[in-house]
C-alpha cells in the first residue's frame, strides 16, 4: 500500500492550466521530496491533493482510497495534515490555542505533547503566548507541531527552511526525521541540501509536468542531471 | 499619536477620552452624566445591531447590505408581540413585566435566527466570493423585506409599548435618568459578556477567531467553515433582531424603513471599530452612541454628521477601523 | 469588438432604435406625460452609463452617486431659485454644483480608495446618506424634503413660440405646438447626447483598457506600474462630474429640484437596477436599463393598480399589488436578475459573460 497516489492529475486555476498529467507515488514511510524551480507548480500539487483546488482530471488516492473531489476537512480528518508555505498561524491565538484546534476532540495527549516539546522546547516556553510574537523559526516548529499532535498518515510540507537560520534548520531535519519513523513526509524544498539529508524518493516537477522520478541518492550523484533540471549544482 | 495613545493604555481608551472632553465642554455634571448614560444605552443597541455583520464580514468576507433588515424584522416583530401582552406590561408585578419583555425580544430572536437561516441558504450562498453581486443581492434582499413589512405592517409607523417597570426614570438629586436606558446597558454588557466568553472560552469559539484569521488552514485543520458560517451568520441576525426589538422599545415609534436609516449608523460603527473583531465593534458603537448624545445636546443639528466627521478622521488615521481582526 | 455576433448587432439595433426613438419623441408620443418619460430616459441615460463606467468597467462600488447628481441639480436649482431665471444663474449654479461634486469626489477616493473596495462602498453610502440629511435640514437653501421650485429661461417656458405661423400664433409640426418646453426637451436630449457619446469615447480609449485591466487583476496592473489609485481616483472624480451633469439637465427640465428627484436612497436604488438590467460593462446596457426601468415606473404601477382594484378584497394579495409596493417587486426581479443574467439584457444577448 502507497501513502499517495497521483494519476493523471489536472488541475485549473481560473483560465490557466496550471498542472498537466502529474504523476507520481509515494511510499508508505519516511520522506518523499518534490523538487522544482519557483513557479514550477509543487504549491498547487499539496493544495489539489489537499483539496483547495479539485483537480479538472486524474486521481489521487490516499492508501487507496480515491480522496479528489473531497472537502479539505475531510481530506484532513482521513490523516492528512497540511504545513502550509506561509505557515498558517492563527496570529490572534495563543500557541496553546492553535494546538487544541489540531487536536481532534480539544484534548491532548500527554505523551505526544511531551513528545512535542522535546522536539521542539520553545513551544512549552511560549505556550500561552500569542503566536503572532513568535520568531519565523518558532511559527514553523508550531506549523509543524501542530501537524502531528494527531497521529497523522501523511503529512503534507511546503518549504519549511525558507528564510530561516541554518540553525534551526538543522534542529527542523532532526524533528523531521523523528516524525517520518512513523508518518510519510511528503516535502516541498527547494533547498537540496536539506531535501538530500532527509529524503528517500522524489519526483521533480517543471512547469506543472513531472520531469523525473527516482531516489535522491541517484540524483544527487548526477550532476548533469541536476544542472538540467534544477539548474543548480551540489 | 500613536505613542502616546499606546502609552496610555491603547484604542480603547477613546470612549473615555471622549467623555471627558464632552464633560469639559458641557460643563454641568448632572446633563453630562444623563448624556452619557444615554449615549451607552444606544452604543449597547448598535453593538448589537453591528456585531453580527463584522464577524460575518470577518469569517466569510461577506458583506451583508441587508443585515440592518434584521434590526428592522425584530423591532416589529417585538412590536406585535408586546401589543399582544399589554395585560402583562402594564401589570404591576415587574415579574410579570420582564416576563412579557423577554418573550418579545426571545421571539423577536427566534425570528432572527430563522431569518437568518434562511438568508443565508438563499441569498448568500450562491454569490461566495464575489463581492460586487454580494452588494447587488444583499441590497435587493434589503428592499425586498423592507417592502414585505410594509405590506404586513403597513406603512403608517407602529406605536411600541413598553413595559410598566421600565417606564419613568431615576432621580438622583437633580440627575434623571431613564430606567429603560440603564436596562439597555445591563443587557448590552451581558450580550457582550457572553459573546465575548463564546469566542474566547469555547472551542467553536476558538474556531471562529481562527476562522476570521485564516479559513483554509481551519479546514485544512479538518473543520468545516461553512457550518460554522452558517451558525455565525445566523446568530448575528439574531443579535440584529434583538438590537431592533431593544430600539424599538427606546424610539416608542418604529417605521418600516427602520432597516435602511440604521443600515447607515451600523455601517458607521462597524467602519470606525474594525470589521471582524466584537472588541472593536463595540468600541465603535460607544463612540458613536456618545457621540451622537453630546453632539446632540451641544449642536442639535450637527448629529449624523458627526457620526460622519468621526469617521473620516479615524479613517485617516487608520484606514482599517480602531480594533480590526487579525488578518 | 472587431467581430459581432448577431447578439452584437441586435443590442446596437435595440439602442439605436431608442435613440431614435427618444430623438422624435415628442412628435410620436404626443402627451404631457410622454415626454416626461422621455426626458426622464434621456437623463438617466447619461446617470446610469456614468456610473457603469464606475462599477461595470472599473469595479469601484459607490452609492455616492446620486450625491453628485443632486449636488448638479441643487446648484441649479439654489441658483435660479435664489437670482432670476437668466441663462448666467443656470450656469453659474450648474458649474458649482459640478466642482463641488468634483471637489467631494476626490476627498472621498483620497481618504477611502486605498482601502478595499467593499469598505469603499460603505464609505460613499455613509457620505451619500449624510448628504440627503444635509439637504434635508438646510432648509433656507435647499427647500428642505419639499426642496425648491423656481423657472427656467425663458427660452424653456410653454409660453415661449418657437415658430410662428401665419396667424403669428405658435406654429405646429405634425400637430406638435413648437413652444419652450420642445425648447426644453431638446436641450435635455442633445445635451445627454453628448455626455453619454463621451462617456462611450472614455470606454474604447486606452484609459478603458488600462480600467478594465485594473478590474481584471488590480496586483499585476499594479505590477505592470499602472498607477491604480491614482487611475480610480480619476475615473471617481470624472464619473462624479458627469453625473452632477446630468443633475444640471435634470433640474432645468423639472424646474424642481428636492430630495425625492435627485438624492433618495430610490434613486440610487433606481441606477443599480437599470445597471443590472441593462447589462454592467457595456454601455449599451445603460440605454437598454434606463429606457426599461423608467417605463416601468411609468407605467407599471398602472398596471399593478389596475390588478390590485381587481383583487380587492381578496387577502394580502391586493396590498402586494398595490402601486406603493412597486419595489417589492423590482426588488424580487432584481435579485433574480442578478443570479441568473448577471451578464444583464446587453450582455446577454451579445453573449458576452461579464467577468468580475
Amino acid at each position: 500500500m502507497n501513502a499517495l497516489e497521483l494519476n493523471g492529475i489536472e488541475t485549473r486555476i481560473g483560465r490557466y492550466n496550471v498542472l498537466h498529467e502529474v504523476s507520481f507515488t509515494v511510499p508508505e514511510g519516511g520522506v518523499f521530496v518534490l523538487l522544482g524551480r519557483n513557479g514550477a507548480g509543487k504549491t498547487t500539487t499539496l493544495r489539489t491533493i489537499m483539496g483547495f483546488w479539485t483537480p479538472h482530471a486524474g486521481s489521487v488516492r490516499f492508501r487507496d482510497t480515491e480522496i479528489s473531489g473531497l472537502h479539505t476537512s475531510v481530506i484532513a480528518r482521513k490523516g492528512v495534515a497540511f504545513v502550509p508555505e506561509d505557515m498558517g498561524i492563527f496570529r490572534a491565538l495563543t500557541v496553546a490555542e492553535n494546538m487544541t484546534l489540531a487536536t481532534a476532540r480539544g484534548q491532548f495527549d500527554s505523551a505526544r505533547l511531551d513528545w512535542i516539546f522535546d522536539l521542539f522546547p520553545a513551544l512549552k516556553t511560549f505556550w500561552n503566548t500569542a503566536a503572532g510574537g513568535l520568531s519565523g523559526g518558532q511559527k514553523q516548529m508550531l506549523a509543524v507541531a501542530r501537524a502531528i499532535i494527531e497521529p497523522r498518515a501523511l503529512i503534507l510540507i511546503d518549504e519549511p527552511t525558507k528564510g530561516l537560520a541554518p540553525a534551526i534548520v538543522d534542529a527542523m531535519a532532526e524533528a523531521f526525521q523523528e516524525i517520518a519513523r512513523d508518518t510519510t513526509i511528503l516535502l516541498v524544498e527547494q533547498n537540496f541540501e536539506f531535501a538530500r539529508a532527509l529524503g528517500r524518493d522524489m519526483a521533480v516537477i517543471e512547469d506543472g509536468r513531472i520531469v523525473h522520478t527516482g531516489s535522491i541518492e541517484a540524483f544527487a550523484e548526477d550532476t548533469e542531471l541536476q544542472t538540467r533540471l534544477l539548474s543548480l549544482s551540489v | 499619536m500613536n505613542q502616546t495613545l499606546n502609552r496610555l493604555g491603547n484604542v480603547n481608551l477613546l470612549p473615555l477620552v471622549l467623555a471627558l472632553i464632552a464633560f469639559g465642554l458641557i460643563g454641568s455634571p448632572s446633563v453630562w452624566l444623563t448624556l452619557t448614560i444615554a449615549g451607552l444605552a444606544m452604543g449597547m443597541m448598535l453593538f448589537l445591531m453591528a456585531s453580527g455583520l463584522s464577524l460575518v464580514f470577518g469569517l466569510m468576507d461577506v458583506l451583508n447590505f441587508g443585515h440592518s433588515a434584521f434590526a428592522s424584522l425584530g423591532a416589529f416583530v417585538a412590536a406585535t408581540v408586546l401589543a399582544h401582552m399589554s395585560g402583562w406590561l402594564g401589570s404591576e408585578s415587574w415579574v410579570l413585566n420582564l416576563a412579557a419583555l423577554m418573550l418579545a425580544i426571545g421571539v423577536a430572536v427566534l425570528f432572527g435566527l430563522i431569518g437568518g437561516f434562511l438568508f443565508e441558504r438563499i441569498i448568500i450562498r450562491p454569490v461566495y466570493r464575489d463581492h460586487l453581486r454580494q452588494i447587488l443581492i444583499t441590497i435587493g434582499a434589503l428592499i425586498v423585506i423592507e417592502q414585505l413589512i410594509f405590506v404586513i405592517w403597513g406603512g403608517s409607523p407602529l406605536n411600541v409599548a413598553r413595559p410598566r417597570f421600565l417606564q419613568g426614570s431615576f432621580v438622583w438629586g437633580n440627575v434623571s435618568i431613564e430606567t429603560y436606558r440603564i436596562f439597555a446597558v445591563v443587557l448590552g454588557v451581558m450580550v457582550y459578556a457572553a459573546l465575548y466568553l463564546l469566542l474566547n472560552r469555547t472551542r467553536v469559539g476558538l474556531l471562529v477567531r481562527a476562522g476570521v484569521e485564516n479559513r483554509e488552514m481551519v479546514e485544512a485543520l479538518g473543520f468545516r467553515v461553512g457550518r460554522l458560517f452558517i451558525g455565525v451568520f445566523m446568530l448575528g441576525s439574531a443579535l440584529a433582531a434583538m438590537g431592533g426589538a431593544m430600539w424599538a422599545g427606546y424610539q416608542q415609534l418604529i417605521s418600516p424603513t427602520l432597516g435602511a436609516q440604521m443600515m447607515i449608523v451600523v455601517f458607521i460603527v462597524v467602519i470606525i471599530g474594525g470589521l471582524g473583531s466584537i472588541e472593536g465593534t463595540l468600541l465603535g458603537a460607544l463612540m458613536v452612541g456618545l457621540i451622537d448624545n453630546y453632539v446632540g445636546f451641544l449642536m442639535p443639528k450637527a448629529a449624523l454628521a458627526s457620526n460622519m466627521v468621526l469617521m473620516m478622521v479615524i479613517l485617516m488615521w487608520r484606514p482599517n477601523g480602531l480594533r480590526p481582526a487579525v488578518k | 469588438m472587431a467581430r459581432l455576433g448577431i447578439g452584437g448587432w441586435s443590442v446596437r439595433l435595440i439602442v439605436l432604435g431608442i435613440g431614435v426613438a427618444l430623438l422624435f419623441a415628442p412628435f410620436l408620443f404626443p402627451g404631457v406625460r410622454a415626454i416626461e418619460v422621455a426626458a426622464r430616459i434621456c437623463v438617466f441615460i447619461v446617470l446610469v452609463a456614468s456610473y457603469d463606467l464606475l462599477i461595470g468597467y472599473t469595479g469601484i462600488v459607490s452609492f455616492a452617486h446620486t450625491m453628485f447628481f443632486g449636488l448638479g441639480a441643487y446648484g441649479v436649482g439654489i441658483a435660479l431659485a435664489q437670482h432670476d431665471a437668466s441663462w448666467s444663474a443656470l450656469i453659474l449654479g450648474g458649474a458649482a454644483g459640478v466642482l463641488a461634486a468634483l471637489v467631494l469626489a476626490v476627498l472621498i477616493a483620497l481618504l477611502s480608495l486605498r482601502v478595499k473596495a467593499i469598505f469603499f462602498a460603505m464609505v460613499t453610502l455613509a457620505v451619500a446618506s449624510v448628504a440627503l440629511v444635509l439637504a434635508s435640514q438646510l432648509s433656507n437653501l435647499t427647500g428642505g424634503e419639499d426642496g425648491v421650485t423656481y423657472s427656467a429661461p425663458d427660452l424653456f417656458s410653454p409660453a415661449t413660440a418657437l415658430f410662428h405661423d401665419a396667424t403669428g400664433r405658435t406654429a405646429r409640426f405634425f400637430g406638435v405646438r413648437m413652444d419652450g418646453k420642445i425648447a426644453a426637451y431638446y436641450f435635455i436630449f442633445g445635451g445627454s447626447l453628448v455626455l453619454y457619446l463621451i462617456l462611450l469615447r472614455v470606454t474604447v480609449s486606452p484609459l478603458g483598457t488600462v480600467l478594465k485591466a485594473i478590474r481584471e487583476n488590480e496586483a499585476r496592473a499594479e505590477a505592470l506600474g499602472y498607477r491604480v489609485v491614482a487611475y480610480r481616483t480619476f475615473v471617481f472624480g470624472f464619473t462624479a462630474v458627469m453625473a452632477a451633469l446630468a443633475g444640471v439637465l435634470y433640474a432645468t427640465w423639472l424646474q424642481y429640484t428636492g430630495p425625492d428627484t435627485t438624492l433618495s436612497f430610490e434613486i440610487m436604488v433606481d441606477i443599480l437596477l437599470m445597471v443590472v438590467i441593462g447589462g454592467m460593462g457595456t454601455m449599451w446596457g445603460a440605454v437598454i436599463g434606463a429606457a426599461a426601468l423608467v417605463m416601468a415606473q411609468y407605467y407599471l404601477r398602472d398596471l399593478m393598480q389596475a390588478a390590485s382594484d381587481a383583487l380587492a378584497g381578496l387577502p394580502l394579495l391586493p396590498d402586494l399589488l398595490n402601486p406603493d409596493r412597486w419595489l417589492l417587486w423590482l426588488g424580487i426581479v432584481f435579485i433574480l436578475l442578478v443570479y441568473f443574467f448577471p451578464a444583464g439584457i446587453a450582455g446577454t444577448l451579445a453573449g458576452r459573460e461579464t467577468r468580475k
